[in-house]
C-alpha cells in the first residue's frame, strides 16, 4: 500500500545499502592489497570506520528531516529496509570464511593477518549493530538472525541483555550498559562487558524457572547463542587448524570493543529521575544523546537516533526520528569513540554537554560513586 | 478473559493465550503475572503501566 495524501520520498531509501561497505571491506581490502602490494590495504575495514567516515561526518554534516507521522506505518512495512539488514548476515560469514583462510596460510605476512583481524573486528562490531536492529522485532525469523549476526563476536547474550536488561534500566546505577558520569572507557568496559553477561544469565534463570524449565537447556537463549559460537568457531578451526585461533579471537574482542565503546557514548551521565512512586520515570528521549550526522547514521542504520529507539524500541530503523528533547552528541559515533578512549580529551568534550543538559545541576546525573564527592564539590553541590 | 495492552510498543497480553515462552500458559490470569514484569517486546513499561484493552 502507498499512501496517496502525502508525497514523500525516503532521502536515504539507497544510502542504507551503504552499511554493506563494512563487510565488504575485507574482500575490497584483500583486491586492493593484492593489486597494489601494499598489506596496509587489510586495514581497510579500521581506515573505513575511523578515517573515512569521520571525515564524511565532518563535510556532509547534519541531517535532522523526519518522515512525516502519517507515512510511519507504512515506511515501518516496506519489506525493502529489512532486506537491506538480511544482506549484512551472508556477507559477514563469507568475509569470516575468506579471512579464516587468508589466516591459515603461511605465505601471507603478519601484518597483513593482523589488518584482517581488525578489519574483521570491525565487521563483528557492526554485525552487533545489525544483530542489534534484528533482535527488536518481533518476528522469529529476525530475533533468529539476530542471534546468528552475534556469534562471530562471541555476543550472543547481547540478544537476551539489550532488550531485557539495557532498555528496562537504561540511564540508571544499576544498567551495566550505561556509562557514569566521570567514569572513562577503560572503567567502564570491564564493568559492561562482566555485568552483561551476569545479567543475561539472571534474566534467563528468572525466565526459565517461572516457566518451570531447566536453566540447562536449548531453552536458555544465552547458552542456544552461545553455543552457535562455539559450532561457527569450532568448524572455523576444523577447516582452518589452529593458527587462526589468535585471530578469532583478536577479531571477536575487537568486535564486541567496538559495541561497548558505542554503549559508553549512548548514555553517559544521563539519569532517569525516581518518581513519587519509588519507581525510575519512563525511559525518554531526553535519556539517550542523540547523534543526527548523516553519514555515521547510514552506516550504523540510525542507530545514533537513539533517543528515539529508547522511548519507541520496537520502531524500525528507517521510521527513527530526530527528536527535540534529546541531549545531542558533538558528532557522530566514529569521531566519539575516538575521543572516549583518551579520557581527557572526552571529558573535556562531553562533561559540560551533560551538565547543560541537566541546567547544571549535577546531583541530577548517574555519577560513578568513586567520584561522587569529588564531582559534586566541584561542580557546586553539597555533598 | 481479559487483555492488557503495553501504552508503548502495543504488546497485550491475553489471559486466554498466556506468554507461555515468559512462564504463563494460556489461562494464566493477570493478577498471577508479577508486578516487576515488564512488557516482553519494548521493555520500556512495566506490567503496572499496562492498560485494560475494551472488550
Amino acid at each position: 500500500m502507498t499512501p496517496t495524501s502525502v508525497p514523500w520520498h525516503d532521502p536515504k531509501r539507497y544510502a542504507w545499502l551503504l552499511g554493506l561497505v563494512i563487510p565488504v571491506s575485507p574482500f575490497a581490502g584483500g583486491a586492493l592489497a593484492a593489486a597494489t602490494g601494499s598489506s596496509a590495504w587489510w586495514f581497510l575495514g579500521v581506515m573505513l570506520v575511523f578515517g573515512v567516515i569521520p571525515v564524511l561526518d565532518l563535510v556532509l554534516g547534519l541531517d535532522a528531516s523526519n518522515p512525516p507521522d502519517s507515512i510511519l506505518a507504512w515506511l515501518e512495512d516496506d519489506r525493502y529496509y529489512r532486506w537491506c539488514i538480511f544482506a549484512f548476515v551472508p556477507l559477514q560469514y563469507a568475509g569470516l570464511v575468506y579471512a579464516g583462510a587468508v589466516w591459515s596460510r603461511g605465505d601471507v605476512p603478519m601484518v597483513a593477518k593482523l589488518g584482517l583481524a581488525l578489519t574483521m573486528g570491525m565487521v563483528a562490531g557492526l554485525a552487533i549493530n545489525a544483530a542489534h536492529e534484528l533482535g527488536h522485532k518481533k518476528e522469529s525469523v529476525e530475533r533468529w538472525l539476530s542471534k546468528v549476526a552475534l556469534a562471530q563476536s562471541c555476543y550472543g547474550h547481547f540478544y537476551i541483555e539489550h532488550n531485557r536488561g539495557h532498555h528496562v534500566r537504561v540511564s540508571t546505577p544499576e544498567d551495566p550498559a550505561s556509562s557514569r558520569f566521570g567514569e572513562s572507557f577503560y572503567a567502564f568496559w570491564p564493568r559492561t562487558v562482566a555485568g552483561s553477561v551476569v545479567s543475561a544469565l539472571g534474566i534467563e534463570r528468572a525466565r526459565l524457572q517461572r516457566a518451570g524449565r531447566s536453566f540447562w537447556s536449548l531453552d536458555n537463549d544465552v547458552l542456544s547463542a552461545w553455543l552457535m559460537s562455539v559450532v561457527l568457531f569450532g568448524a572455523l578451526l576444523a577447516a582452518f587448524g589452529w593458527r587462526v585461533a589468535p585471530f578469532l579471537a583478536l577479531q571477536a574482542v575487537i568486535g564486541f570493543s567496538l559495541l561497548e565503546a558505542v554503549n559508553y557514548i549512548e548514555h553517559y551521565g544521563l539519569l532517569r529521575a525516581v518518581s513519587a512512586d519509588g519507581r525510575y520515570e519512563r525511559c525518554r528521549a531526553a535519556h539517550s544523546w542523540n547523534s543526527d550526522n548523516v553519514a555515521s547514521n547510514v552506516f550504523l542504520y540510525h542507530l545514533q537516533r537513539h533517543s528515539d529507539h529508547h522511548a519507541h524500541p520496537v520502531r524500525r530503523y528507517q521510521a527513527l526520528r530526530t527528536v527535540d528533547e534529546a541531549p545531542n552528541l558533538p558528532s557522530g559515533y566514529a569521531t566519539m569513540i575516538l575521543l572516549a578512549v583518551v579520557p581527557p580529551l572526552w571529558r573535556r568534550v562531553m562533561d559540560r554537554r551533560v551538565l547543560a543538559h541537566y541546567a547544571g545541576d549535577v546531583s541530577r546525573l548517574n555519577i560513578q560513586p568513586s567520584k561522587r564527592a569529588r564531582l559534586l564539590a566541584r561542580h557546586g553541590a553539597a555533598a | 478473559m481479559a487483555a492488557y495492552r503495553c501504552p508503548v510498543c502495543g504488546y497485550t497480553y491475553d489471559e486466554a493465550t498466556g506468554h507461555a515462552r515468559e512462564g504463563f500458559p494460556p489461562g494464566t490470569p493477570w493478577h498471577e503475572v508479577p508486578d516487576e514484569w515488564h512488557c516482553p517486546d519494548c521493555g520500556v513499561r512495566d506490567k503496572v503501566d499496562f492498560e485494560p484493552v475494551p472488550a
